[in-house]
């Protein structure tokens, strides 16, 4: 088996007395979709965000490729290849969604401090834009304002910036909200072909998009891990379902 | 330097901070509550400080100058929060700055025009005046040191109001909260008229109390609103423990740098730069103080942690 | 409505239309009300980078503006008084030419914008705008008990300091020279905004978690941004005090950072043209208003809160049908 692209190991984190994850080690291999699931309040988002830098663990560790990443902050450990999309889009609603997704190209090729060029004669910036949103199936929409766009197509503008990244590992914190079932299939077509670009860490209520993708789950119930496996071995795990499958179901 | 003169100035630098209090105590409730950065307040300092100037003139009551002070600020308060305010709860900083900045203008205007541009006095009653002689055989005006105790009080009442009332309870509910205050059936509205009355109420109270020892003038609260900011700033927005305390560090900080720090450069330089250098010095010190808490504590001391 | 670009330059011939009136009807003083707004102007194009692009409240803009009058002040003062400038073990001569002075006030404001900005910005939101306003007061206070160049009476500068070609005593002159400044700080601004620079500042004002997540730190991105800002701020001071010929504390008071933003809000928060044509506005509400009553600031405060309650975009923003950017 090849080596892990991100793994936890043993991540905690309180707030007062709220025990939000608790001893959380995870992996995420080359090609996997790995979904997390659970109730709400489980602990999925403060895992998110222990991993991708925006909360300090009060304990474990994050390996990303290997190296340790703990100390790094937000935008150091996406520069390291971690794309992530956020449950409640992150978008600049006054700008067009070209100008959404050069931000992540502009992220990914580190030209910030060009204060001259006019951003849309920067061919590779706009080239590596328009490619991602081509990829999720907004080609025909790049300069529309993103505050005219649909629920459905924002999502996909959040997958598209990540995309900008070329990441080594996707974040993915429920790419599938709020989506009617038209939407979830057509996101669901589309980080299937990702995985082989990179790895999705995948945290999703809707089942259906879970089972459909994921390689890997694993349940997070009171911020523990309760299983960790195959879809078919989670399907059968009598703990899963009592503590969670069995309430959904 | 005497021990006596030290003790004198931490006195007057603990006056200062009262008074500052009385101000940072109503715009951190107001903003802890409602959210809003009301630039305004200092112009609800003024208001008070000219009411009072204006019944004592008529009457010669200084009691009744005071309760003036505090009617009229509190009117004002309320009048404004109800015509203007209320509508910028929810409205984005920039507009708070900019309406609650239009206000000062039509504010400071406007008392100009009714009252002159002329600064005017208002004098400490006859009972309050004069020194009194501490333990110690410090004396002291009595005038600033009954400031003190008024300000003192006040920081124990409210204290008690926030942590001891029905009324308080509904306060803190609206800091965490909105919602949850409105579902428990408070008038959310009236709630906010209340508090920003009463914050103006402690703003023309302090505007008074001052007016006495300086004089009463359009623009005397625009500089003792950015220092009531310097206080908050340190003590942590919404704290109102931290605007006490906050208050007295300023207030020392001030003082005590003023008279302190030009005889400290004397130490070293020829007297005259000194006296420029430490002068200049000190009216930098709180903001010193300021920076170096925000580099320890970018919240302030008793502000909520990011 | 109207189109934005074509308002824009609708608004600079104008701007250059009046003082040439001006001229032809032998009408001086309006040439001098056109200079002073095109430098105040000048001074809100260098806030809107911070506050418009970047969503920067700063209250302390006043700041740059009096350490660019302070620049010019202090130089001038040395070359009138032919003393030498004492700089830390340095003997400077003084100087009466205008670009040197410029550069300085520049490089100074945007080295206090540096430390102020470093600061301020560990911060965000109210704190943010009580502290620059607070950073304000105190350079404030220091102008005030620095004696050494005038102190609370400021300085005065004799003669207006020169440009080479270019006779700056006459009124149209020096007009010119503030003008073709502020088209060229607009021209900077335009190209900024487009930069990939001016839209990672945009994205840092509107999701600053997005920014963090594509990698790039928009703290950093703003404090550039903020240092940019007041060294145009700072320029738009150091001519402020040339038209003057005087440098006085007021130039850092909280009064004039106030009104700065008001400037751009007058205007339209965000638009390439919201300062020239809010400091236009200004001046000739100032002029007209000041002249009616000496209690003016009445109603340009019930205009203020008459656009912030109801017309949010400014004037630019009900000509051309835009919302102001959200800060």
């Amino acid at each position: 088996m090849s080596d892990p692209v991100l793994q936890t190991f043993g991540l905690s984190k309180s707030f007062a007395a709220l025990v939000a994850t608790d001893d959380v080690s995870i992996d995420l291999r080359p090609s996997e979709i790995h979904a997390i699931i659970g109730p709400n309040g489980a602990g999925k988002s403060t895992l998110i965000k222990q991993i991708t830098g925006e909360l300090r663990s009060d304990s474990g560790h994050v390996e990303l490729l290997g190296q340790g990443v703990d100390r790094l902050s937000v935008p150091e450990r996406a520069r390291l290849g971690l794309g992530r999309t956020f449950q409640i889009s992150q978008l600049a609603m006054e700008d067009t969604v070209i100008e959404n997704a050069m931000l992540g190209a502009i992220g990914a090729s580190g030209r910030v401090w060009r204060l001259w060029q006019p951003v849309l004669s920067a061919d590779e910036i706009r080239e590596r834009a328009l490619e991602a949103l081509t990829r999720v199936g907004l080609g025909d929409h790049v300069h529309t304002t993103c505050a005219a766009l649909s629920h459905g197509q924002r999502r996909q503008l959040e997958v598209a910036v990540a995309l900008t990244l070329a990441p080594k590992a996707f974040i993915m914190d429920e790419p599938m909200a709020g989506l009617g079932l038209e939407g979830s299939k057509q996101l669901v077509t589309l980080l299937d072909g990702l995985r082989t670009e990179a790895p999705i860490l995948l945290v999703e209520h809707d089942m259906d998009a879970v089972f459909a993708l994921a390689d890997r789950i694993s349940v997070l119930v009171y911020g523990r891990i309760l299983a960790t496996g195959t879809v078919a071995e989670i399907r059968a795990n009598p703990d899963v379902r009592k503590a969670y499958l069995g309430e959904v179901a | 330097m005497s021990a006596i003169l030290i003790l004198e100035q931490v006195l007057n630098g603990i006056q200062f901070g009262v008074m500052l209090f009385l101000m940072a105590a109503g715009l951190t409730l107001i903003f802890g509550v409602m959210g809003l950065i009301n630039l305004a307040h200092g112009s609800l300092y003024m208001v008070g400080a000219f009411a009072a100037a204006a019944v004592a003139g008529a009457t010669g009551s200084f009691l009744l100058a005071l309760i003036a002070a505090l009617a009229a600020a509190a009117l004002a308060g309320a009048v404004i929060e109800m015509v203007v305010i209320r509508r910028l709860y929810a409205s984005a900083h920039l507009d708070q700055v900019l309406a609650t900045f239009a206000l000062i203008l039509v504010f400071s205007e406007g008392t100009r025009w009714v009252f002159g541009s002329f600064p005017l006095f208002l004098d400490i009653p006859d009972v309050l005046a004069g020194p009194v002689t501490l333990p110690g055989g410090i004396e002291y005006p009595l005038y600033r040191l009954t400031l003190i105790a008024i300000g003192l009080a006040i920081a124990a009442g409210l204290w008690w109001l926030i942590e001891r009332t029905r009324i308080g309870i509904q306060i803190r509910a609206g800091e965490n909260d909105r919602e949850m205050i409105a579902a428990l059936g408070v008038d959310i509205s009236r709630l906010y008229t209340l508090i920003f009355a009463l914050g103006a109420a402690l703003a023309g109270l302090a505007g008074a109390l001052v007016g006495a020892i300086q004089s009463v003038q359009v623009g005397m609260g625009e500089p003792v609103l950015i220092l009531a900011f310097v206080v908050i700033v340190i003590g942590g927005i919404g704290s109102i423990k931290g605007a006490f305390i906050g208050a007295i560090l300023v207030g020392l900080t001030d003082t005590l740098g003023g008279v302190f720090l030009p005889p400290l450069f004397k130490l070293f330089m020829e007297p005259s730069a000194a006296t420029q250098t430490g002068s200049a010095l000190s009216s930098m010190l709180i903001y010193l103080l300021m920076s170096l808490v925000l580099i320890w504590r970018p919240t302030g001391l008793f502000g909520a942690r990011a | 409505m109207i189109s934005e670009r074509y308002l824009n330059a609708l608004v600079l011939l104008a701007f250059l239309a009046i003082p040439v009136w001006a001229i032809l009807a032998d009408e001086p003083f309006t040439i001098t009300l056109a200079t002073r707004a095109a430098i105040l102007a000048l001074a809100a194009v260098g806030l809107n980078i911070a506050l418009g692009i970047g969503g920067l409240v700063s209250l302390g803009h006043a700041v740059f503006f009096g350490i660019g009058g302070y620049a010019m002040g202090i130089l001038a003062f040395h070359a009138q008084t032919y003393t030498p400038l004492e700089l830390g073990g340095l003997s400077l001569a003084g100087t009466k030419s205008m670009p040197v002075v410029w550069v300085v006030a520049m490089i100074t404001s945007a080295l206090a914008a540096l430390g102020i900005g470093v600061l301020s910005l560990r911060t965000t939101g109210v704190y943010f705008i009580m502290i620059t306003l607070a950073f304000g007061q105190m350079f404030f206070y220091f102008a005030i008990s620095w004696s050494a160049y005038g102190g609370e009476d400021g300085l005065s500068i004799y003669v207006r300091n020169e440009f080479p070609g270019i006779n700056t005593l006459v009124p149209i002159q020096f007009f010119g020279v503030c003008f073709v400044i502020l088209c060229i700080a607009l021209y900077l601004n335009a190209r900024l905004a487009a930069s990939p620079f001016g839209l990672a500042l945009n994205a840092s004002r509107q999701v600053p978690a997005r920014v963090e997540a594509v990698g790039l730190n928009p703290t950093r991105i703003k404090l550039l941004a903020f240092v940019i800002s007041g060294a145009l701020t700072g320029l738009a001071g150091a001519l402020f005090a040339d038209l003057n010929r005087f440098v006085s504390p007021t130039m850092f008071s909280w009064q004039l950072s106030g009104e700065l933003i008001v400037l751009v809000i007058l205007g339209g928060v965000g638009r390439l043209m919201g300062p020239v044509v809010g400091a236009a506005l200004f001046v000739v509400l100032e002029h007209w208003l000041g002249g009616l009553t000496e209690f003016w600031h009445i109603f340009l405060g019930a205009i203020l809160l008459v656009i912030v309650l109801f017309a949010r975009g400014g004037v630019v923003g009900l000509l051309t049908g835009k919302e102001g950017a959200h800060v």
